[in-house]
Parts: C-alpha cells; structure tokens; sequence
C-alpha cells in the first residue's frame, strides 16, 4: 500500500507537485515542503485557528487536512492573501490598533477575518465575536482585534456609502 | 502531534470502497471531511493502517426535496447545509443548528455524514436526526439498508455501523407546516462542544404544543429523546406548570455524566433550562 502519494496543489497561483507522506498535514506540506512559514501551527488538533488557510477560496484548517486530500485543489495562504494586497485593509487596522503582541496568531486571525469581511459585510459586533471563535489569541486579548475587524467593516460601509 | 504513519486510497467508487474496507477490515478508516479523524490521528487515539479517501465517490453529496422528504447526502459539508435555502425552508432545525458546529473554518470542511457515523453524544447533528426522525441510509456490498436514527446509536461512539458500512445519505421527513423548531446549546466557546444542548421540535397552534420532539445533546452517551418531558407537555397549553412539568420529568430521560464543565446534577440543571428556553420558543 502507498505511504506516499504524488499530489499537486495549486499553492497561492503556482501548481506545486510533490511526492508527500500520506500523514503528512497540509501545513506541514506548506510549511516545510514548500517553506511558507506565514501559516502557523498551533494545537494541532482544531482548536487553535493558527494554521488557518484558503482551500477552494473558503477558510479550512491546515491541520485538519491532508496535503493528498487537497490534491488538485487550490490553496491559499497568508503570503498569497498578502502579497495580492487583499488583506491590506485588515493589516493596517491590526496595526493600528495594536491587535496583535507575539503575532503567532495574527496570520489565522487575519485569513479569518478577511473570509469575514468577504462573506458578512454587515456583521455587528457580537457576530465578529462569534465568527473569531474559532482564533485563540494568548497574548493581546480579544478586543483590539474585534476594533480592528470592525474598523475595517465600517470603513468598507462608509466606502460605499 | 502528527499523526502515525498510515497508507491512502480514493476510490472512484462504493464497490472499491467496499472492496478496500474488506481486504483491510479494521486496520482501515473512512476519510470524509476529516474534521474529527485528523484531529484523533493527530492525538494518537487512533492508528489505522489504511484510510479510504471516500471524496472521490460521486453522488454522496447534495441536497434534494423528493415530495415530503429532504435527502442530504452524506458528504454535504455542515457550512452547505447551514446556507441551503432548501433546509432553511423545509428543515429549519438544521439550519438553527449548523452555526452551533465549531467555527467556519471546520464547517467548510466537516460532513453530515461523518458526524453521524462518529457518534459523538455532544455534536449537534446527531440529536437533530433524532428529533426529526430521520432515516440513516447505509450502504455495503450486501446492499443497501435504511436505519431509523432513532435506533442508530447503540451507546458512547457506538452506533449501528459495521465494518464495511457507508452513510451515502440521510433522509428526513418534511415536518410540514404548523411545526416549529428550536436549537439550543451551552458551551464554554461559541463552537466548542456542547456542555449540554437540545433539538427541540412541536408543532404549535394557539399557545399549545403537540408531537413534541425533545432531543437532548451531552446529556447522556448518545442522543436522547426526552419521552417523559415530551408526554408532559402534550397538548398541554404552555404556561409555566407544563413547562415546569417537562423540566421534572427530565430527570426520567437524562443521565448526564460529570466531567471538567461540571457535575451531573449541574447538567441536569442546565438541560432543564434549555429545555424551558425551548419550549417558550416554540410556543412562542
């Protein structure tokens, strides 16, 4: 039986093959294989949101996931989401309002948080929260990043005001 | 941690599946979403030799109306069900749930399926095929066969399943119109698993509740339908004595057990005001 598959992913626009460990984690496969370190890893189990990813365009775990299960599909990172200048806003908002001390968390937070601003424009508050359960911060504490989501939130309403 | 090492199959089909699963028995593992597989690989709770990749099988995911009966299949992902127009108009319950489910991210990926087949007594979907009376469709390569959820959970992560068995689909009957759903849970976290929780479901006309279905999450080692509560509130008008007399009788139906979020009588405590909370909703 194979232990170890060729599997190609298409990884921020660049299709990369590599024969992979079966076991082996989609963010390892990036991490290590591909060395895109933007992407943390965290728990390893679920719990963390740290080593959050674009898998198809919607937000996944990359712990969660085999590098073969995302065979054929696209994925994209921090770096990606980055480097397109998608994320700018958030990055500026993080920044100025001090939501992040270590930033170990910051590119979860970030891929996160854009899949908000993407898919709930008009979230209050209270849904920010929810929507960024699933990010642990250990170190800055909640409520700079919610500004920060919800600058940016309100900013992109009064853009199309 | 990282997972033990382990070979990889996608298969294009249920007979290769089939074919696979028996030729490796229990050394093998279904792989759908991997929301809870990976995360148990990852921790060492489980070691199989072989994971069968069933994503590659067409027709197990989607969801269709076929007269009065929504069929989801298995593969559908907790975030598709969670944003189908089709379950919003005819299943809401499962609607009210899906955003209960951990966090975006691990509902993009998850599926009905795979939840069901864990077994897990806290996980939403579960107790929601119970309160809906669903029907768990399984194949194998004896064939096809249709288990009630209702009987599907035989104790904690026990379930109906055999070695060789795949949900392909789960079919629930269209409440139809006069009912009214509700989906309650406590959890420490928006998303962690429940501490205690329930799919509630009656049909309402007038302030009073009849076939009520009461479905409890956490609250003992599989699903359970609250029947003494249930029998309480029958074609009772809902005020505070039939709703306090569904909360006493929840001490007939539930048996939580005590672990880090609390001690079994705390649960039971919860229950019975998640229980009061839903019934208000519902008569609401």
């Amino acid at each position: 039986m194979d232990t170890t598959i060729e599997t190609t992913i298409t990884v921020n626009g660049t299709p990369v093959t590599r024969r992979v460990p079966a076991r082996q984690h989609l963010i390892d496969f990036l991490r290590d294989t591909v060395g895109l370190t933007g992407s943390h890893i965290g728990c390893e189990h679920g719990v963390c949101g740290a080593c959050t990813i674009r898998v198809d365009g919607e937000i996944m775990r990359g712990c969660l996931m085999l590098a073969v299960q995302a065979n054929g599909r696209k994925v994209d990172t921090i770096e990606g989401l980055s480097d397109s200048g998608e994320l700018a806003a958030l990055q500026k908002a993080f920044h100025e309002h001090n939501a992040l001390q270590c930033g170990f968390c910051t590119p979860g937070m970030l891929m996160a948080a854009q899949d908000l601003v993407r898919t709930r424009p008009g979230a209050s508050r209270d849904e920010i929260r929810s929507y960024m359960s699933g990010n642990y911060c250990r170190c800055t504490g909640y409520h700079a990043i919610v500004d920060a989501v919800e600058e940016v939130l309100e900013n992109a309403k009064g853009a199309k005001r | 941690m990282k997972a033990p090492s382990f070979a990889y199959a996608k298969p294009r089909s249920l007979d290769e599946v089939f074919a696979l699963a028996e030729k490796h028995g229990e050394d093998a593992k279904l792989l759908a979403g991997g929301q809870t597989l990976l995360a148990t690989l990852n921790m060492r709770l489980s070691s199989p030799a072989l994971l069968i990749d069933i994503t590659g099988v067409p027709g197990l995911a989607g969801i269709t109306v076929q007269g009065n009966v929504v069929r989801i299949g298995a593969l559908t992902t907790h975030r598709a069900i969670e944003h189908s127009p089709e379950i919003a108009r005819h299943l809401p319950l499962l609607a009210q749930a899906a955003p209960n489910i951990a966090h975006v991210a691990i509902r993009n990926a998850g599926t009905l399926g795979g939840s069901l087949a864990h077994g897990d007594p806290a996980a939403e979907w579960p107790a929601c095929c119970v309160a809906l009376d669903a029907t768990i469709v399984i194949a194998a390569k004896s064939g096809e066969r249709r288990i009630k959820a209702r009987e599907f959970y035989r104790g904690l992560f026990e379930t109906a399943l055999s070695a060789g068995d795949v949900i392909t689909a789960v079919e629930f009957p269209i409440p139809g119109a006069g009912y009214r759903s509700a989906f309650l849970e406590l959890a420490r976290r928006h998303g962690d698993y429940a501490i205690v929780g329930v799919a509630a479901l009656a049909k309402a006309a007038g302030g009073t509740l009849s076939d009520a279905r009461l479905a409890f999450v956490g609250a003992g080692p599989t699903p359970i339908l609250a029947k003494s509560a249930m029998a309480a509130i029958e074609g009772k008008k809902l005020g505070a004595d039939a709703i306090a007399a569904a909360q006493a009788a929840l001490a007939k139906d539930l048996a939580p057990t005590g672990d880090l979020n609390g001690s079994p009588a705390t649960k039971l405590h919860l229950a019975r005001v998640l229980c009061g909370r839903a019934l208000t909703l519902l008569a609401s």
